[in-house]
């Protein structure tokens, strides 16, 4: 933006108040349940119960938050979306670009009936019952392999990758290497993913965000609690009330009880939310190159 | 024979590359193929025991069947009214507030603005239900705070409402996506060459104009394949929110095609019927398939943008 002092015109003056007005009013819109949410785990549960919490915390207490240290399921849901996430991206990247650069070498023999393979799996699936039915056969159901098998790659994803490779990678690059005696394998490694780096960080990115907030998979696939994801618990805590019956133990009548329930609810939304928000500032830019990298057709 | 020593030739030189390709070929045939092998359990009369190769035939009877039912056609039409809803309230607001934002002009304001707008994207269903839930208790949430500090008395159960069901999944899911889905609009209106404006206010042209002059034509044609893709995607609305929300009061509205899929299917114990399961699923799928297949269509030639 070049800076130039331009009088406004009335017209102008009244066109940036009212867009200032309505954007402010929108953030405020979108910030105003967040605030409130974490301002009620911080509150006290009789505080929150009788409608006084509205801003800021009232009573302030952590009470909220201790039950959520104590809450075991938590704890052992929270190291397995770690495992999933960590170990399904892992797993997500590698397949996404191993498939990618052989699809993105315009001369490669068959290249447009194995494109075509893969791209008619985002038209049509087979759907819920018959892929619950594969993974009952193949014995998966209940084993950490149903959380990172089934989604082990995403087409869109392998075609945005597809297109980076093609428009970051020349060709020239690609001979000048064989002349060098270089092999693809060693082209792979040496030359395309280290400068596949912007793409591969996006790649990272959706894929981590995705498992992290998945519920699906698991919730058809695993009956064993030792194997939950967060998200899982989360669900018998926020949705269904469900809570550990050895949770609740030391607090005597049945108000106190319900509103340590509404607590634990406040502050476990806060628990599980809160590292994804925190982290997203700073991975932001990532996020957006993903969506003109995404919208760049190859 | 000449085709075949080309392949040779390919396999020779390439050899690297398809062994890269070996396992996501693999992967997609297990996880994609073989599954869409198992749709013939859609004519069949499926049991677990005899397996998919020795189960008895029945035709068509498990669409037939699907067809003649009450919550078949309840839950068509609610998929549908809710998918369209969708569309109708949710896609003009991201455009909106791009080209609003766009047209301020202090950069850190509109950073930061941006930045919070696009936060909720990344809240988990679970969480956002569970969010939903929370506030909107009629007796402990801000809703029925709200409601008693206005009328004195405590609300009725918006979340048990059928008539409520489709405004709160429809609003929320804006709260939570509008500013995501913005993005790709603000990122085609920085695109807009700059001459354009200057020339614009050169001519005397106010903020206002430009924006209809300059920034709307230069963002229809994203908006326009967007419009087209999204509305082939009407028959696949997302199983995850929905049954979530989903409770015995407001199945009225909220019972929707993947809905009843799970019901009698998996959720049902002892009488899961996985046939008729199946040709429901079937039955929407192609749909989907249609759908998708036309609008790509359109937008190949509107746009010269496509899928595929």
């Amino acid at each position: 933006m070049r800076k130039q002092k331009v009088k406004l015109c009335k017209e102008d003056k009244i066109f940036y108040a009212v867009g200032y007005t309505i954007v402010i009013i929108l953030t405020l819109l979108v910030l105003y349940p967040v605030i409130y949410i974490v301002s009620a785990s911080f509150s006290s549960g009789d505080a929150v119960a009788q409608g006084k919490v509205w801003l800021w915390p009232v009573d302030f207490t952590l009470d909220g938050y201790k039950a959520v240290f104590r809450y075991r399921s938590i704890w052992v849901g929270y190291r397995n979306t770690i495992f999933y996430t960590v170990a399904g991206t892992l797993i997500n990247v590698s397949i996404t670009m191993i498939c990618a650069y052989p699809l993105a070498r315009q001369n490669l023999k068959g290249r447009s009936a194995i494109s075509f393979l893969f791209t008619f799996t985002m038209l049509f699936s087979g759907g819920m019952i018959p892929k619950y039915i594969l993974m009952k056969n193949l014995g998966l159901t209940n084993t950490i392999w149903s959380m990172l098998l089934p989604g082990a790659m995403s087409v869109y994803n392998m075609i945005v990758a597809r297109t980076f490779i093609q428009s970051n990678i020349p060709n020239e690059m690609l001979e000048a290497a064989k002349i060098d005696g270089c092999d693809d394998f060693q082209f792979f490694f040496r030359m395309v993913l280290p400068l596949s780096k912007t793409v591969m960080a996006v790649l990272t990115l959706w894929y981590a965000v995705g498992h992290w907030n998945s519920y699906f998979s698991a919730f058809l696939y695993l009956s064993d609690k030792n194997l939950y994801p967060l998200q899982i618990f989360l669900k018998e805590i926020l949705v269904q009330s469900q809570f550990d019956s050895d949770m609740i133990t030391d607090v005597a009548t049945a108000t106190q009880q319900q509103n340590l329930k509404m607590l634990l609810k406040y502050s476990v939304i806060v628990v599980s939310t809160a590292p994804l928000m925190c982290f997203y500032p700073f991975v932001q830019k990532y996020f957006q190159k993903g969506v003109m990298v995404g919208s760049v057709k190859g | 024979m000449k085709k075949r020593s080309e392949w040779r030739t390919a396999l020779r030189r390439d050899w690297q590359l398809y062994v890269f390709l070996l396992i996501p070929i693999t992967y997609i045939l297990i996880f994609a193929y073989a599954p869409m092998g198992g749709i013939v359990m859609a004519f069949q009369d499926y049991s677990a025991r005899k397996g998919i190769l020795g189960s008895d035939w029945v035709g068509l009877d498990n669409f037939r069947r699907f067809f003649e039912s009450y919550n078949s056609r309840r839950a068509i039409t609610n998929t549908i009214v809710l998918s369209l809803y969708t569309i109708v309230a949710g896609f003009p607001i991201p455009i909106c507030f791009a080209l609003m934002l766009n047209s301020l002009r202090r950069e850190k304001f509109k950073k930061v603005t941006q930045t919070i707008v696009n936060m909720p994207h990344f809240i988990s269903v679970t969480v956002m239900v569970g969010i939903l839930m929370q506030i909107f208790n009629p007796r402990t949430g801000l809703y029925g705070a709200i409601g008693e500090w206005i009328t004195g008395n405590y609300p009725g159960d918006i979340l048990g409402s059928a008539a409520a069901f489709r405004h709160l999944y429809v609003w929320s899911g804006i709260w939570q996506n509008f500013g995501w889905n913005s993005v790709i609009y603000t990122a085609a209106l920085s695109s807009v060459d700059p001459t354009y404006h200057e020339a614009a206010m050169l001519d005397g042209a106010t903020r206002l104009q430009r924006v209809r002059h300059v920034d709307i034509p230069a963002i229809l044609p994203t908006v326009v394949t967007m419009l087209i893709l999204r509305m082939g995607s009407v028959m696949s609305i997302g199983f995850e929110k929905v049954y979530l929300m989903q409770n015995g009061l407001n199945m009225a509205t909220s019972d929707i095609i993947s809905t009843y899929v799970y019901q009698v299917s998996l959720a049902a114990d002892g009488i899961s019927d996985f046939s008729y399961a199946t040709a429901i699923g079937l039955f929407n799928n192609v749909i989907e398939f249609i759908l998708i297949t036309i609008v790509n269509k359109i937008s190949k030639k509107v746009s010269e943008t496509s899928l595929w």
